[in-house]
């Protein structure tokens, strides 16, 4: 029972307190430029999700299971890249052959996941983290993937608003996209604290 | 062959980095650095340094391998290339700037997904020779530097009333202790592109 309280409490908090992309500033180029429209901004968080469980996971167990053990830490961050990269090509395939439409509408931005920060920001704060056991990689990179995926569609939500709207002409685009995110961060600031 | 002939498309390599495509202000690409580093100038200046560093290293070896690149396998030879020279990077600051390497932490090695040097290994180094790529990692690489600099001074001096560690501001001054968390970034970030672009478009007409 302790056990699934500290998993829940990690869990929470990479959603929430500790999210990646208010607090970490990681994947701020798909924040900024994807996140025009809700459906899309869904889509592309699942898949950066997935992609964070399934190499947050292999990347843990290769660094325990074979790095570790050869002392061949100097290579870890190629191995990740490497890990990734496959983790990465894999989704793109899976996608091509089942859900061709979502594959049309991703277009580039599929590829470039293997680019996006969060996923290489969990394998390493994985190892910053300490953490010393399979489950709780699992839950922890999933649950920053799922932090992502909020951070992205609450951004999404607000520029099919800020669209709308009348935003002085200097600030449009980028600029009021990033007060909206500072602004968004001063909220999530509000977590700070609830857990460690 | 004149001096001037010969120099134009290296000159514009060189420069087009420093402000007409700056990274951070023009083309918004690699934006986890100039957020994340830039609360005080010192992280900031290294960090810049480590990125140009990278960027003249994988542009360099991209360039002399760009007759081997196949399509499909590009992006991976890229990164592979970038966390080879990334790793030797971080070993460096570790061994010669301990403080600094523990300020930096993760993001040192998180340069390897940083949007910039991959965008200029596919734009630039894997159709240019050998000049051109390294005239463009330099220009690009002090431009993505100058724009650091420029935020962590602003969020630095606001923030501790202090330049690079020397006092600037009067004792009386109440520091805006905001700018140095996470809004702080976002908000600097987002006035100080409003105001290039107020800047930019009085110019133009």
């Amino acid at each position: 029972m302790d056990n699934f309280v500290a998993l829940l409490m990690g869990f929470l908090s990479v959603v929430l307190v500790n999210n990646f992309v208010f607090t970490k500033f990681l994947g701020t180029c798909p924040y900024i430029g994807v996140s025009g429209r809700l459906d899309r901004a869904l889509g592309m968080g699942l898949a950066v999700t997935f992609v964070t469980a399934l190499s947050g996971t292999l990347t843990w167990l290769v660094d325990a299971y074979v790095l570790t053990p050869l002392h061949l830490e100097i290579t870890r961050y190629i191995c990740y890249i490497v890990i990734i990269a496959g983790a990465v090509q894999l989704v793109e395939m899976y996608v091509r052959r089942f859900f061709p439409s979502l594959y049309e509408a991703f277009g580039i931005f599929l590829p470039l996941i293997s680019t996006n920060c969060v996923i290489l920001g969990i394998c390493l704060f994985l190892d910053v983290w300490g953490t010393d056991n399979l489950i709780e990689a699992v839950v922890i990179s999933t649950g920053t993937g799922i932090g992502f995926t909020v951070a992205i569609c609450i951004m999404a939500g607000i520029r099919e608003e800020l669209a709308l709207s009348d935003v002085p002409e200097a600030l449009k685009g980028a600029p009021i996209t990033l007060i909206t995110a500072g602004i968004l961060t001063m909220a999530f600031m509000g977590f700070a604290g609830m857990i460690k | 062959m004149s001096a001037s002939n010969g120099s134009s498309p290296y000159s514009a390599a060189l420069l087009s980095g420093l402000w007409k495509e700056n990274p951070t202000f023009r083309l918004l690409i690699g934006l986890c650095p100039p957020l994340a580093v830039t609360a005080a100038v010192k992280p900031a200046l290294t960090m810049g340094l480590s990125v140009i560093f990278v960027l003249v290293c994988s542009n360099l070896v991209v360039s002399l391998m760009r007759n081997l690149l196949k399509p499909h396998l590009r992006i991976i030879m890229f990164t592979v290339t970038i966390a080879t020279f990334v790793t030797i990077c971080d070993l460096f600051l570790k061994a010669f700037t301990p403080t600094m390497s523990e300020i930096l932490g993760a993001y040192v090695p998180l340069i390897i997904v940083n949007c910039l040097i991959i965008f200029r290994a596919e734009a630039c180094a894997s159709k240019s020779g050998l000049v051109v790529s390294i005239l463009d990692a330099i220009g690009m690489g002090t431009g993505f530097t100058l724009a650091l600099c420029v935020l962590a001074s602003i969020r630095e001096l606001l923030a501790t009333g202090r330049v690079f560690e020397i006092q600037v501001m009067p004792d009386a001054f109440v520091p805006w202790l905001a700018l140095q968390m996470p809004v702080g970034a976002f908000v600097t970030l987002g006035l100080l592109l409003g105001l290039i672009a107020a800047l930019t478009r009085k110019k133009g007409a």
